[in-house]
């Protein structure tokens, strides 16, 4: 368990999503707030931890933190 | 007394639902004690699925299409208005001719709405095709008819997309097609996808990249549309994409009044076992409308109903519900027009996808005939 500062917020709740995944429900959210919103994603799946920093790096948006909850991880994203 | 239960919606989600309530509360119907009551805008119950071999001659808008009153259940009272409002705390639905309803239970399967608008270029009269509507799917047709050479692109934009398989299966479908009226060698086919890699589901991706490189398909990934010009896909990271048939996948909504109700920011939120709204009594979800965390897909709302009917039917029964849903979904992939396969998962159920065979092409489409026996409750 760890714990953070940030506050986000929005919040995404992709735990279990399996389909079409935490990413996109991420990028989903990312599209329809301002610029400077923080974004927590909520996920389960293992893969999120290296997919979504590639992707918000590609989108040129900021990563705040990845926060291992013990059965989830808490990602903060920040729009830019 | 005799409590109402009122399902909005007269797709996939809620004609089942009404027809196997019915079944299950029969003697509570028989009874009086009981009444079930669909609201739906559209007096058709409408098959979605095939919209997706529309553009290519292989199905027509008829096949999409029978009434209600064909495949809902005797005993289930149809009424043909638009709900404009739900008052969770009244407990009552507002209509678009001005009428009101009242419910003891309430069921919402509203659907996803597409919203090729929100794209600039996506739509009808607009550069940019799609195949999530009747029109659309016709428009496209022609134009696909008349396309023998250029470039073909299918962006994937919406995210959640109602059926995650079309933009996977689309692609593949229509190279053989070409193949089969031997124009393939004058055009070029281009998938794009918003993420690194071609499918939000990583064994789904997987399985796409030998299949798309066998195919000579494009592929893109990064690949955000913003917009689509005459002729040219610009992105939100910047890139531009020469076409001459551009096809997206659009963005979806729910219908604003699940917001305006406080049932949810956009979806409505609902638990992911029990499917009872997280914001009123008395109140489920069902289909394309919720936040369930799976796909929009018809298999869903299918599963899903089964739990949803056990536990109406226990509230009407002053029982404690037990049953509870895991998000088991199916959703059959076509690759091209010989071959398929299917993909399945669940919650806790990684998804895998087996390799593709014919038998599998031709259960997708037996199953397409027998969706109307899925409608009925039967299977
Ligand atoms: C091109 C395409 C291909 C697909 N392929 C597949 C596939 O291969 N496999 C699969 O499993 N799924 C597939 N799907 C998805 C499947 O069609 C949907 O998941 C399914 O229809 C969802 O059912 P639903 O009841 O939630 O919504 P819908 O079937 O969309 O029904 C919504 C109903 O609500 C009514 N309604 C909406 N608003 C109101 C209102 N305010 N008042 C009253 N009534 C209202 C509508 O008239 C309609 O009757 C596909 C979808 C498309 C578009």
């Amino acid at each position: 368990m760890s714990e953070t500062d940030i506050q986000a917020d929005e919040t995404v709740d992709a735990i279990g999503s399996a389909c079409p995944g935490p990413l996109m429900d991420l990028i989903g959210k990312i599209k329809d707030v301002d610029d400077g919103t923080v974004v927590e994603l909520l996920t389960g799946d293992e893969g999120s931890k290296n997919d979504v920093p590639e992707w918000v790096e590609e989108a040129d948006h900021e990563l705040l933190d990845i926060i291992d909850d013990g059965e989830y991880y808490s990602i903060y994203v920040k729009k830019t | 007394m005799t409590e109402r239960i009122v399902i909005v919606g007269g797709g996939s989600g809620g004609t089942i639902t009404a027809n196997r309530l019915s079944e299950e509360l029969e003697s509570e119907i028989e009874a009086g004690k009981i009444e079930i009551t669909v609201v739906s805008a559209n007096p058709n119950h409408l098959y979605k699925p095939l919209y997706l071999y529309i553009p290519l001659g292989e199905a027509e808008l008829e096949d999409t299409r029978r009434p209600l009153v064909d495949l809902v259940d005797h005993r289930v009272t149809l009424v043909y208005k638009r709900v404009t409002e739900i008052d969770t705390d009244g407990k009552s639905l507002a209509m678009d001719d001005g009428s009101e309803l009242d419910y003891d239970y309430l069921v919402v399967g509203t659907g996803a709405i597409p919203q090729p608008e929100e794209t600039p270029g996506l739509g009808e009269d607009e550069p940019g095709h799609h195949f999530y509507g009747p029109d659309a799917s016709e428009n496209l047709r022609e134009t696909l008819a008349n396309f023998d050479e250029g470039h073909l692109v299918l962006s994937v934009i919406g995210t959640p997309h109602v059926c995650p398989a079309a933009p996977v299966e689309f692609p593949m479908i229509v190279e053989e097609w070409f193949r089969e009226r031997g124009v393939r060698e004058d055009i070029e086919i281009t998938y794009t996808y918003p993420i690194q890699r071609l499918h939000g589901v990583r064994p789904t991706a997987e399985w796409m990249v030998p299949r798309f490189e066998e195919r000579d398909i494009e592929t893109k990934t990064f690949f955000n549309v913003e917009n689509v010009e005459d002729g040219t896909i610009e992105t939100l990271e910047g890139k531009e994409l020469d076409f001459d048939l551009m096809i997206g996948i659009p963005e979806f909504t729910a219908s604003p009044i699940i917001e305006e109700a406080g049932l949810g920011e956009e979806w409505m939120e609902v638990d992911r076992n029990t499917l009872e709204s997280e914001h009123a009594e008395d109140v489920w979800g069902i289909g394309d409308v919720t936040n369930l965390p799976t796909s929009k897909a018809g298999s869903v709302a299918h599963y899903a109903s089964g739990t949803l009917v056990s536990r109406i039917a226990s509230e009407v029964r002053d029982q404690v519900p037990t049953a509870t849903f895991h998000g088991k979904t199916i959703c059959f992939i076509e690759a091209g027009t010989e071959e398929g396969t299917f993909i399945e998962f669940a919650y806790d159920r990684e998804p895998v996808v087996r390799d593709e065979n014919r038998f599998l092409h031709w259960s997708k489409l037996g199953y397409n005939e027998a969706y109307w026996l899925t409608a009925r409750g039967v299977m």
